[in-house]
């Protein structure tokens, strides 16, 4: 019973791991940058939400889709001065411009909104949860990870079904190719870096409500996680992101449960290397042969 | 060829940089570059010491710096303001880490330092009182209350630096008091769960002597559960402190992660008694705070800012004034400090032109023998020559949104 | 014949900057030109030389993203801090002996690792093997941080996660958990900084010119060419990985002596972010390049004081502009063109980041 509620627990983290991965593997999967800012979008995002609801007292809707409307700005705003100038350079130039772009967000945020945690409101989504037994599963819970199921559904449809969506995935493939087929690449490109900030916001919100204390910092650490996650399921799959995200959640609170609190973070990351030695790829990624 | 004559020459243009920095700097202190003024607070009327200090002023921890940077600056515009002995402030960013703390001592002692906050933070405190005892620079800190500050065997308790003080509990004074404190107040509860941060100094320095003086006072430790910076997740040890029947939850830990954990208690049914000490201080300011997770927390605390007598009155509502917020016990501290070294320094004969051996040692005997009054403690302050402070702890709860004195 | 000159020549540029730099920087702090905000600094800037030319080892010549350079570098400081604590322990005290002697176990200590890791890192390529690494960075702090250990005269305690080590009277504890090592005797100094970073050069250039380097190199520009031509890439690799983590340790341990307090949590992620900040703004493969944006970036921080609150933020947008300038091939033809148009005969190719 105890290890049901670990378990149920854990796919709640992992839930809001799996929203957060998913943005950064979509990003990596079409763009093929490792974009470092998310976690700090996504911090963003949850102080657009915080300052709607509660300096505004907007509906929690509206909120939301502001915080979405914000980050996709922003997101592609950064794009277009940050990353666009650096297409043709190596990805590692690109990767410490990211690092630079986490930089700016963190400590402008800092200086706007200054430094206490703020406390996100907790009355975006109904309280409580399904009880079955001894076990409680919160609405939160439920509700994140069905968004997440959702918003994977969308995504693959899209990326798949689309004509918009095979333009993304002829531009990952090769873009100078996709150019010659007559595809806007930089369209494509910042659409992509839209879609996935506003996805960062829609994690926002969800990372909001279940853990409410914001902070400027607060995107660190989810950024690392997201990374690992969508390392962990095959970075640039999609699917993979949300496996990675789920299963990232549930070692770390079972390792914390069971094996040891203090060194969880090290317990986490073995297994991360366990896995990647005998997935290389990831769980879901594909080993793609290079061919001479 | 030409990217090779455009390094050296940006060698060259590096070493004449730092040339014109460093000479600027090595030179009187009323010629400093504009680096060093333009941290100084200069309300000063004629010859003023120089105070300086380092905080975090970016970074996570600066919600602390910034307290301590406010506190200070507000107590020596007051003091100024009076007469007497003067003051000038240099407050420099270490952003909470033991390399920048470092520089910035460096930067302060360029500038001409003649006494000291020394450090917000206790990792950074501790790197930079050797470099303290070194130069024989008086230093008070508000809030680094780790032992390895004042003593240079902090394992033992021994060799002090006997030139570096503390405003501050040391981490295991405040957990022998909480142990003490929960044994002689049963009516709290009796099964003790204990959630603290294990890669922080703060928090496991309090833990241990928590664990040590339960032990000799019988206290029963039911659950232990730990977690490392950025954590935000605490279903697992809320759960766990849940099974095992606690029925109070010791939380030597911020107010920030602090709140996660009350939230995660509401989220699983969880309603022990919650008990803090001073790094709880603070949970009720934070922007849009559910004050009804925090009902009935108890903390230990020097400081508290509904507290109904005169002197902390009017210190909130001059911070309040000119800073827009309500004081933590980070501002409180650093208030006290800088008081306390106006009347150390009043008290004694010594000037700014003094030398600096002259102003510690004239510093050391005073605070070793005066006794202070001031808004972290109800009764007498006083020091003895390692540097610790004795003062006495407030027990506090919130009720209703407020902390009120739990005596 | 003309590339192993221009090569000599630039190791030859390189070592003479060092040169200069050393006796200029060592005549300005004798004088007492440079203060002391900036004397301090002589040290920490020669260890992120040390660890960035270790990491630019990796990254530039292996061409492997490594996100884990921080961790041995914390391997080497609290190797050395052990081994300073063991030899004052027994009396040895001798500042130039013990940092010897400590630089070498953090360098051996590190190397190890560094090959103990590098079996199933290099097994993995591209972002999965950059993961691995940062993997390995987090689970040494974490490790480290749990480690409480002291001397007495019955040898080295040990305690894993709760601090139960029993020592004698006149024990000394050396590294205690959260708190990190603390009283460190500080024996550091800018001639072993600098005598550490003319050695890492003396390595780098020589394994660049010689047979393993050209093979390094060579597994880098094309994996699956260079294996048909019989080279061994994971072995070559390996020697890459093993070099850069050395030379990691070796800053660690530099570092580590030079500040008497320090906990783990300073070696985190951050850290090697940083160091790959330091080698990639200075060009990959390029050493020269790494000394000189190493030392600007650690200087920059201390000389924008002046910007208080704002500082972190500029150095975030100094960051941003720096990589998009360098970067930019349309930026950097503006630039060139301007070059040429303002007199001097420009040559037409443009020298690549191997320089």
């Amino acid at each position: 019973m105890q290890f049901l509620s670990y378990l149920i627990s854990g796919l709640g983290l992992g839930s809001v791991y799996a929203i957060m991965a998913l943005g950064y593997s979509m990003v990596y999967g079409i763009a093929k940058m490792l974009n470092f800012a998310h976690g700090d979008i996504i911090m963003v995002g949850a102080y657009v939400a915080f300052f709607a609801i509660s300096g505004a007292g907007m509906p929690p809707a509206v909120a939301i889709l502001l915080s979405v409307l914000v980050c996709t700005v922003l997101g592609v705003v950064i794009e277009r001065l940050a990353y666009k100038p650096l297409r043709e350079a190596s990805s590692l130039a690109v990767l410490i411009t990211a690092i630079g772009v986490s930089y700016f967000l963190e400590n402008g945020a800092l200086i706007l909104w200054g430094a206490d945690s703020k406390f996100f409101p907790s009355n975006i989504f109904p309280q409580g949860g399904i009880t079955l037994g001894s076990l409680t599963i919160s609405w939160l819970t439920i509700i994140t990870i069905a968004a997440c199921c959702i918003i994977m559904i969308l995504l693959m449809l899209f990326v798949g079904r689309t004509n918009t969506g095979r333009a993304m995935r002829a531009c990952s493939e090769d873009k100078g190719a996709a150019t010659l087929m007559g595809i806007n690449v930089n369209m494509i490109i910042s659409l992509t870096f839209a879609i996935g900030s506003g996805l960062a916001a829609i994690a926002a919100v969800l990372l909001g409500a279940t853990y409410p204390s914001i902070s400027p910092t607060m995107g660190a650490m989810p950024g690392i996680k997201a990374f690992t996650a969508a390392v962990l399921g095959g970075i640039g799959s999609i699917p993979g992101a949300f496996v990675g995200g789920l299963l990232l959640g549930v070692i770390e609170n079972l390792s914390k449960a069971y094996i040891s609190q203090q060194l969880s973070d090290a317990i986490v990351f073995g297994v991360l290397i366990v896995i990647l030695l005998i997935k290389p790829a990831g769980l879901l990624g594909r080993k793609v042969s290079e061919k001479v | 060829m030409k990217k090779k004559f455009l390094s050296l020459g940006l060698i060259a243009a590096l070493c004449g940089s730092l040339a014109a920095c460093g000479s600027a700097s090595g030179t009187t202190s009323s010629s400093t570059a504009a680096e060093a003024t333009s941290g100084t607070t200069t309300t000063a009327s004629g010859d003023a010491f120089k105070l300086g200090a380092s905080g975090p002023l970016s970074g996570d921890a600066s919600v602390y710096g910034i307290a301590v940077k406010n506190a200070a600056e507000l107590a020596i515009d007051e003091i100024n303001k009076k007469g007497g002995v003067q003051f000038e402030l240099n407050f420099q960013d270490d952003q909470a880490d033991t390399e920048a703390a470092v520089n910035a001592y460096n930067t302060l002692a360029d500038w001409g330092m003649q006494v000291s906050l020394l450090t917000v933070t206790s990792g950074s405190g501790q790197s930079v009182s050797p470099l303290y005892k070194q130069d024989n620079i008086f230093a008070i800190t508000p809030s680094g209350s780790s032992t390895a500050i004042i003593y240079q065997d902090a394992e033992n308790n021994k060799n002090p630096y006997g030139n570096i003080f503390q405003m501050c509990f040391t981490d295991p004074n405040q957990g022998k008091a909480s142990a003490d404190y929960l044994s002689e107040h049963t009516d709290l509860g009796t099964k003790v769960g204990i959630i603290y941060r294990n890669d922080d100094n703060y928090s496991t320095g309090i833990y241990n002597t928590f664990v040590e003086e339960a032990k000799a006072k019988n206290l029963d430790i039911v659950s232990t559960g730990t977690f490392t910076k950025g954590a935000t997740d605490f279903s697992v040890q809320i759960k766990q402190a849940k099974d095992a029947g606690a029925d109070i939850v010791f939380l030597p830990i911020y107010y920030q992660p602090a709140s996660l954990i009350l939230q995660a208690a509401k989220n699983a049914g969880y309603t022990p008694t919650f008990f803090g000490c001073d790094g709880m201080d603070g949970i009720l300011t934070q922007d849009n705070f559910d004050t009804s997770l925090a009902e009935g927390l108890y903390m230990l605390t020097p400081f508290s800012a509904d507290a109904t007598d005169e002197k902390t009155q009017s210190f909130v509502k001059a911070y309040k004034d000119k800073y827009g917020e309500t004081p933590n016990q980070f501002a409180a501290d650093a208030y006290d400090a800088v008081y306390a070294l106006a009347q150390a320094l009043g008290n004694s004969d010594v000037t700014p032109k003094s030398s600096t051996d002259d102003i510690t040692a004239a510093l050391i005997k005073q605070f070793t023998t005066m006794k202070f009054q001031g808004i972290t403690a109800p009764g007498d302050i006083t020091w003895n020559e390692n540097g610790e402070v004795s003062k006495e702890p407030r027990a506090i709860v919130i009720k209703n949104g407020s902390y009120v004195s739990a005596e | 014949m003309k590339d192993l000159l221009k090569r000599n020549k630039n190791a030859a540029v390189s070592y003479s900057i060092v040169i200069v730099l050393f006796i200029v920087l060592s005549i300005m702090s004798g004088a007492g030109l440079l203060g002391r905000k900036y004397t301090a600094l002589l040290v920490p800037v020669c260890c992120y030389i040390v660890a960035a030319i270790g990491l630019n080892m990796n990254v530039g010549i292996s061409g492997e993203l490594n996100l884990g350079q921080a961790g041995f570098m914390s391997l080497g400081a609290f190797t050395a801090v052990i081994v300073a604590g063991a030899l004052n322990f027994h009396g040895v005290t001798a500042p130039a002996l013990v940092m010897l002697i400590c630089i070498v176990c953090g360098t051996v200590v590190a190397g190890f690792l560094g090959w103990l890791m590098s079996i199933p890192v290099l097994k993995l390529e591209g972002d999965y093997l950059a993961i691995v690494t940062l993997a390995f960075g987090q689970i040494i702090v974490n490790i480290i941080n749990n480690i409480y250990l002291g001397i007495d005269e019955n040898g080295l305690h040990f305690s894993f996660v709760n601090n139960t080590i029993q020592m004698q009277e006149d024990g000394n504890l050396l590294i205690s958990g959260p708190m990190g090592a603390t009283g460190v005797n500080t024996v550091s100094t800018f001639t072993a900084g600098f005598i550490l970073v003319m050695i890492s050069l003396i390595i780098v250039y020589h394994l660049m010119n010689s047979r393993n380097g050209r093979a390094i190199m060579a597994c880098r520009d094309n994996r699956i060419a260079a294996s048909t031509v019989g080279i061994n890439a994971v072995a070559e690799k390996t020697l890459a990985f093993v070099v850069s983590a050395a030379l990691g340790g070796a800053a660690g341990a530099l570092y580590g002596m030079n500040y008497s307090s320090f906990a783990a949590t300073k070696f985190d992620f951050n850290l090697s972010i940083l160091i790959l900040v330091y080698v990639v703004l200075g060009g990959l493969g390029n050493m020269t390049g790494t000394i000189i944006a190493t030392t600007l970036l650690v200087v920059l921080p201390e000389v924008l004081r002046f910007l208080s609150i704002y500082r972190m933020l500029i150095y975030a947008i100094v960051l941003i502009v720096i990589m998009i300038v360098t970067n930019n091939q349309a930026i950097r033809l503006r630039l060139k063109n301007l070059r040429m148009k303002n007199g001097g005969r420009g040559k037409g190719k443009e020298v690549s980041g191997n320089g």
